[in-house]
């Protein structure tokens, strides 16, 4: 066994992003009680504004609070919060500058709406500065609140631009405590703490977004972890020749209807698993190029409750997704 | 889908009667797939048409003529029929707006304003506005008889319908008033003539975001004050021309919990709004052949089958396809019952089923299939 890593060089954020459809945010919620498995305690947050962690633990909409959601293996403990750009900024006015009714002040004039508007990169800063807060939340007394956290981010399209806040604001502005908040920020996101996972499924399109944004992502120094593809088929073992005659005598065998229509149907539905497995095939050579480490995780053929979870969560556990090493 | 109770979409009606068809729905639901294969069928029957995208994979930009982003609709090659097409170019179409709304000098200087830049290139919203604001120039052209529209990938497929009325309020805000009283009253004077309690925001604003930040901010919103008015306007015009007779939506969405969650807020907005819904289309469904629906080929019945020839060892060829078919029918059955709540939560709202394509659509072959799988 390798000596454990020094404790800042150990995973503690896992930002978990995607392509819309491709389920970031059931994979988050998976990584989230993997990681919290074996008594740790693990924050899993969202910032779009969806309330899809609600929705997917099937609670009530989550408020600006930190909430346990679930439970992991061996007394794990995952606690949710959705993030809302308005009051982190309250949060933020009140820890820096005990400004919590001038916030309000802004808040009620539209200043908030107003900021985020024009300059856009304004909310991220707020989103990610609170990520970095809950990361650090503890850390100076040696009892850190949290093992990790795990982020439910934005879209892959916008990840690299998400993270890379300081570029943007720092465009804007040169000094004063936005910059000095952001560099901190981004020392955080750029440090060997953190790992951005990529969710993807073997189709097309978003094999390219996530190519791309594996690209901008090492562009910006932004430490990468898994491929994580969702929602895999596994190759199912179709001989690759089927006689028709085999497979009616199979049919007839089985007390089943062997008549033509039944047949075609069913031979149809061999051929288009065939190409869709040719395609599967061709869209993991492009994410095999990347040069990074791929997990796959089964199509769940229910609806996707705690049960479907808990079984999501083993399988990226024992593809080392929630290992606390890069 | 022999369980729908519900009307079918016929595209075709809208194709042939409507003068602008929006996509919408959430992110990779295939929006500008549908948008495509609708633009498509229409040239195809004879409407001169124009197809506006927002982010079509490559192939598929590659496939209409596409591969350069100019801002421009250009000839698609290979239809039968006029079809343009082209992908929104952001921050050039913003740039365009603030050309025609001030001098050289002044449209120099609001290019060179650092917010500007982060503005205009920005995906926050401004996309949303800049696809309307694209939208209106092309119904405003008059060159088509349809305009076909993909919405931006918004973090709610509400955002879109939000943008017009939010850009009003923006501008209108209180807080823009604050930022362009300096420029009128020129340099620090204002401070005396605007209240205790504006001077107090500026206070905060200053000591948070830093003076130098503040009196960008000031320039930036003074020199684009001129246009407010135009952008106000605009955004209404837009607005209203959503809700025209002549305006069809068409809500996108996958036979999944969240996408369709989206469609049924999209739907209920839509209805509160007054807007027209042409229907939703239900993409990358896998149904069964309907051979197996009352033969007795289900998805117990077959797992059974398999079994016994898997214990048999006799035939695997014909328990691998077994095997391969139960599953299939439990995913449709599943996408089905999702479709059928839908439905039952919006009766009478037209649904069109889209199978799940083996391949992914890069060329306009497979952007017809999916227009034929659309009119039904």
């Amino acid at each position: 066994m390798p000596a454990a890593p020094p404790v800042e060089a150990r995973r503690r954020l896992h930002v978990v992003t995607g392509k819309g459809g491709t389920g970031k945010t059931t994979v988050a919620a998976a990584l989230a009680i993997a990681l919290a498995s074996g008594g740790r305690r693990v924050l899993l947050m969202e910032v779009e504004d969806r309330q899809g962690i609600a929705q997917l633990f099937d609670t009530p909409p989550l408020p600006y609070e930190e909430r346990p959601v679930a439970v992991a293996p061996g007394h794990g403990q995952v606690v949710a919060l959705a993030v809302d750009a308005e009051e982190a900024l309250l949060d933020y006015l009140d820890m820096f500058y005990n400004m919590r009714r001038a916030g309000r002040m802004l808040k009620r004039m539209g200043a908030i709406d107003f900021a985020t508007t024009i300059a856009p990169g304004v909310r991220d800063v707020l989103l990610t500065g609170k990520l970095k807060e809950a990361v650090d939340r503890g850390a100076k007394t040696g009892r850190r609140v949290y093992d990790a956290v795990v982020l439910d981010a934005p879209p892959t399209g916008r990840i690299a631009r998400f993270l890379n806040v300081t570029a943007e604001v720092g465009t804007l502005t040169r000094a004063g405590p936005i910059k000095t908040q952001s560099d901190s920020v981004t020392r955080v996101i750029r440090s060997p703490q953190t790992a951005v996972h990529l969710v993807t499924v073997l189709e097309e399109m978003p094999v390219q977004e996530t190519v791309d944004g594996v690209a901008e992502l090492r562009a910006a120094d932004i430490p990468v972890g898994h491929v994580i593809v969702n929602m895999h088929r596994q190759p199912y073992p179709i001989p690759a020749r089927l006689g028709r005659t085999t497979v009616r005598a199979g049919l007839r065998a089985a007390g089943l209807p062997a008549d033509k229509p039944v047949l075609d149907a069913l031979l149809a539905e061999a051929a288009d698993l065939r190409s869709r497995i040719a395609l599967q095939e061709r869209e993991r050579i492009e994410l095999d190029r990347l040069g990074l480490p791929i997990a796959a995780l089964p199509m769940l053929t229910g609806a996707v409750d705690l049960g479907g979870l808990y079984r999501l969560a083993e399988t990226l556990a024992a593809q080392g997704v929630s290992r606390s090493v890069g | 889908m022999s369980t729908q109770q519900s009307a079918r979409l016929g595209v075709d009606a809208a194709l042939r009667n409507a003068r602008v068809i929006v996509c919408c729905g959430s992110g990779g639901v295939g929006k500008t797939t549908t948008a495509a294969a609708l633009a498509l069928r229409a040239a195809e029957q004879g409407r001169r048409t124009v197809v506006l995208t927002i982010d079509p994979a490559r192939r598929l930009a590659q496939s209409m003529g596409l591969a350069e982003l100019d801002n421009l609709p250009s000839r698609v090659a290979g239809v039968d029929g006029e079809l343009d097409a082209m992908m929104l170019d952001m921050k050039r179409t913003f740039d365009e707006i603030v050309l025609a709304h001030s001098d050289p000098e002044r449209a120099r200087q609001i290019f060179a304003n650092p917010f500007y830049q982060s503005l205009s290139s920005s995906f926050a919203g401004t996309q949303e506005y800049m696809a309307m604001e694209k939208l209106g120039q092309l119904v405003a052209e008059r060159r088509w008889d349809l305009v076909v529209v993909d919405t931006p990938p918004t973090r709610s497929a509400l955002d879109f319908l939000d943008a017009p009325k939010h850009l009003g309020k923006f501008l209108d805000g209180r807080v823009i008033k604050v930022l362009v009283a300096p420029a009128r009253a020129g340099g620090r004077a204002y401070l005396k003539v605007v209240n205790a309690g504006l001077a107090a925001v500026t206070r905060v604003m200053t000591r948070i975001i830093g003076a130098q930040v503040l009196t960008d901010v000031q320039q930036f919103v003074a020199s684009l004050e001129t246009m407010f008015g135009g952008f106000r306007d605009r955004a209404d015009q837009t607005y209203q021309m959503l809700a025209a007779p002549g305006t069809a939506f068409v809500v996108v969405a996958t036979p999944e919990a969240a996408a369709l969650r989206e469609a049924s807020f999209f739907t209920e907005r839509l209805a509160s709004e007054g807007m027209p819904l042409a229907g939703v289309v239900v993409n990358r469904l896998h149904p069964v052949d309907g051979v197996f629906a009352d033969d007795g080929v289900g998805a117990a019945r077959t797992i059974a089958a398999a079994e016994e020839l898997e214990a048999a060892g006799t035939h695997p060829e014909t328990a691998a396809l077994l095997r391969l078919h139960a599953e299939r029918a439990t995913l449709a059955r599943r996408e089905a019952a999702l479709v059928e709540r839908f439905s039952r939560a919006h009766p009478g709202t037209p649904i069109t089923p889209v199978p799940a394509f083996p391949e992914d659509i890069h060329d306009l072959d497979g952007l017809r299939a999916i227009g034929a799988a659309l009119a039904g």
